[in-house]
């Protein structure tokens, strides 16, 4: 459970918004042109990433508006909120948001004994 | 050495107040080569490494678990198990595990806890009738018990259980009398035992972090414990199987979900057969300890966190609630989430890749603890003849080129 800040209404309850998946997602430009194997991919492969993920969310109990943002999966904190069309932030400027000054992951599942190590 | 329960052993370690039982298996160092690597220590990869060694009389092989055995999505599920899917690709895959179960426990010479009470799937509204009757007879066309039942029987099975007076009233059922539960951590521990014995070596506390591939082939892993090579590797690492794929360049059509589960105070015994609901989402049995064991959906978001929302077990709570009147008052103790891989078809992958020597046994989804034994039996197959089993060549990863999909999200029974 977390805050999503919607871009058009302000902080709300997640559980107000339905997440749309992975966000710029291009659509093949010549769909004719490609092979059974990449056109399976556009369909149903999506970025999975431990760590910084680009995704859409629609505010389906409130302004019903799409946007995306930027989040930590394995804290599930929101890094930035920014409106469709809007160009996406560079991947670099979220690098040193993955680990607390110690070094160690923030939060999550990670085996921290482990990593240590 | 083979270690043998029985009631003799029983008594003899109760003389010394159980204190002097012996280790289940070893805690080897890892070697610096391997034949097979087994990537995840959990009941998928724990079962692959005992058949690989029983049945293909395979040796030198090798399990990694990150954390402690069964840690992850075998200690988190609500650990139902049953066969009564759609398709018959799917049915004869499930099937094939529950048959491995009914026998676990003395292959094992470890009581797993197999309990066969059943599995009632409800129907609230039209469209379920005919969705859960078509899949019955489904069912009885593959050979597996499966039977419709009207609230009547219904009542009979589960007298705790309000048919009438809610907003989504209980219409009938599909109802399997051998499915039921296991004990899921004993799974592990009996796989893992087993395979010991064999030869295996068991290394927790030791996380993969990257796959060594070389001209196409696989070379070995990087772990915490360093670089160790092998010929071929397994890996059966559920919510994780993406972030190992693409250190070695593999893209699988996977996303990772948390799905919650709840259980309650223990209490007296109210309900004994698992009753599971699709249309208003809630699933129930109780353990033998006497908790009620509840399962939640999966959040709508990709996420590693093992927490999920609390609005989703809100949902589940309240559905329970209208079903069984009865628990109203009752306390939850433990909330916890797995994180599960979930295909776009909600049916699982074993299957090869393009790097040789690399397997992968995925995509369980919201499902895998059923199929825990079968999974097994089939990976180890694919692994040691390089060539997938008949009953999982289905579910191989050119489906998704060919699209002849396993569409199981109607009797996958957790919303996703």
């Amino acid at each position: 459970m977390f805050i999503i800040n919607c871009p058009y209404c302000g902080e709300r309850d997640q559980s107000e918004f339905s997440n749309g998946g992975e966000a710029h997602v291009a659509r093949p430009k010549d769909p004719e042109q490609i092979n059974d194997r990449e056109w399976s991919e556009y369909v149903f492969v999506r970025a999975n990433p431990k760590g910084i993920y680009y995704e859409r969310w629609v505010h389906t109990h409130g302004c019903k508006k799409w946007f995306n943002a930027v989040r930590n999966t394995s804290t599930d904190k929101i890094l930035k909120v920014y409106k469709l069309g809007e160009a996406p932030p560079s991947i670099k400027e979220f690098k040193n948001t993955l680990k607390s000054p110690s070094g160690e992951p923030e939060v999550g599942s990670g085996n921290f004994t482990v990593k240590k190590t | 050495m083979k270690k043998k329960y029985s009631f003799f052993s029983i008594l003899k370690n109760s003389l010394s107040h159980n204190e002097n039982w012996k280790k289940m298996w070893r805690s080897p160092e890892p070697r610096k080569f391997y034949d097979i690597i087994i990537v995840g220590g959990g009941g998928h990869g724990l079962g692959t490494a005992y058949y690989l060694a029983k049945e293909h009389g395979l040796k030198n092989i090798a399990v990694i678990e990150k954390g402690w055995l069964g840690g992850g999505n075998t200690g988190r599920n609500t650990t139902i198990i049953r066969s009564n899917y759609l398709w018959d690709e799917s049915a004869h895959l499930y099937e094939h595990s529950l048959k491995l179960w009914e026998n676990l426990s003395s292959e094992l010479n470890y009581n797993v806890m197999f309990s066969q009470r059943g599995v009632l799937n409800l129907a609230h509204n039209e469209h379920d009738i005919k969705e859960i009757k078509r899949r019955v007879s489904a069912n009885k066309l593959n050979g597996i018990d499966s039977y419709w039942a009207d609230p009547k029987q219904i009542k009979k099975l589960v007298p705790i259980m309000n048919t009438e007076n809610c907003r989504y009233p209980v219409l009938g059922a599909s109802y399997q009398p051998r499915a039921g539960t296991a004990r899921h951590d004993a799974v592990a521990w009996g796989y893992a035992m087993r395979a010991d014995e064999m030869g295996v070596d068991i290394i927790q506390n030791c996380e993969v972090k990257k796959i060594r591939t070389k001209n196409g082939k696989v070379h070995g892993v990087e772990t915490s414990k360093g670089i160790i090579r092998a010929k071929r590797v397994g890996v059966v690492a559920s919510g994780h199987t993406t972030v190992l794929a693409e250190t070695a360049g593999i893209k699988l059509p996977l996303q990772s979900k948390p799905l919650q589960a709840l259980v309650s105070e223990p209490i007296k015994p109210v309900i004994d057969t698992v009753v599971m609901s699709n249309a208003v989402h809630a699933y129930v049995s109780q353990s033998d300890k006497g908790e009620l064991v509840i399962g939640a959906g999966t959040d709508g978001y990709n996420s590693f966190t093992q927490r999920g929302g609390y609005n989703t077990i809100e949902d589940t709570l309240r559905a329970i609630i209208e079903l069984y009147p009865i628990f109203g008052k009752m306390k939850m103790l433990r909330q916890w989430g797995g994180i599960v891989d979930i295909c776009p078809d909600a049916s699982p992958i074993i299957s090869k890749c393009e790097i040789e020597g690399l397997y992968f046994n995925c995509g369980w989804g919201t499902g895998g603890f059923k199929a825990t034994p079968g999974s097994a039996n089939l990976f180890a197959h694919t692994i040691a003849k390089d060539k997938p089993h008949s009953i999982n060549a289905p579910f191989s990863l050119e489906r998704f080129v060919s699209g002849r999909l396993v569409d199981e999200h109607g009797a996958a029974a957790v919303a996703h």
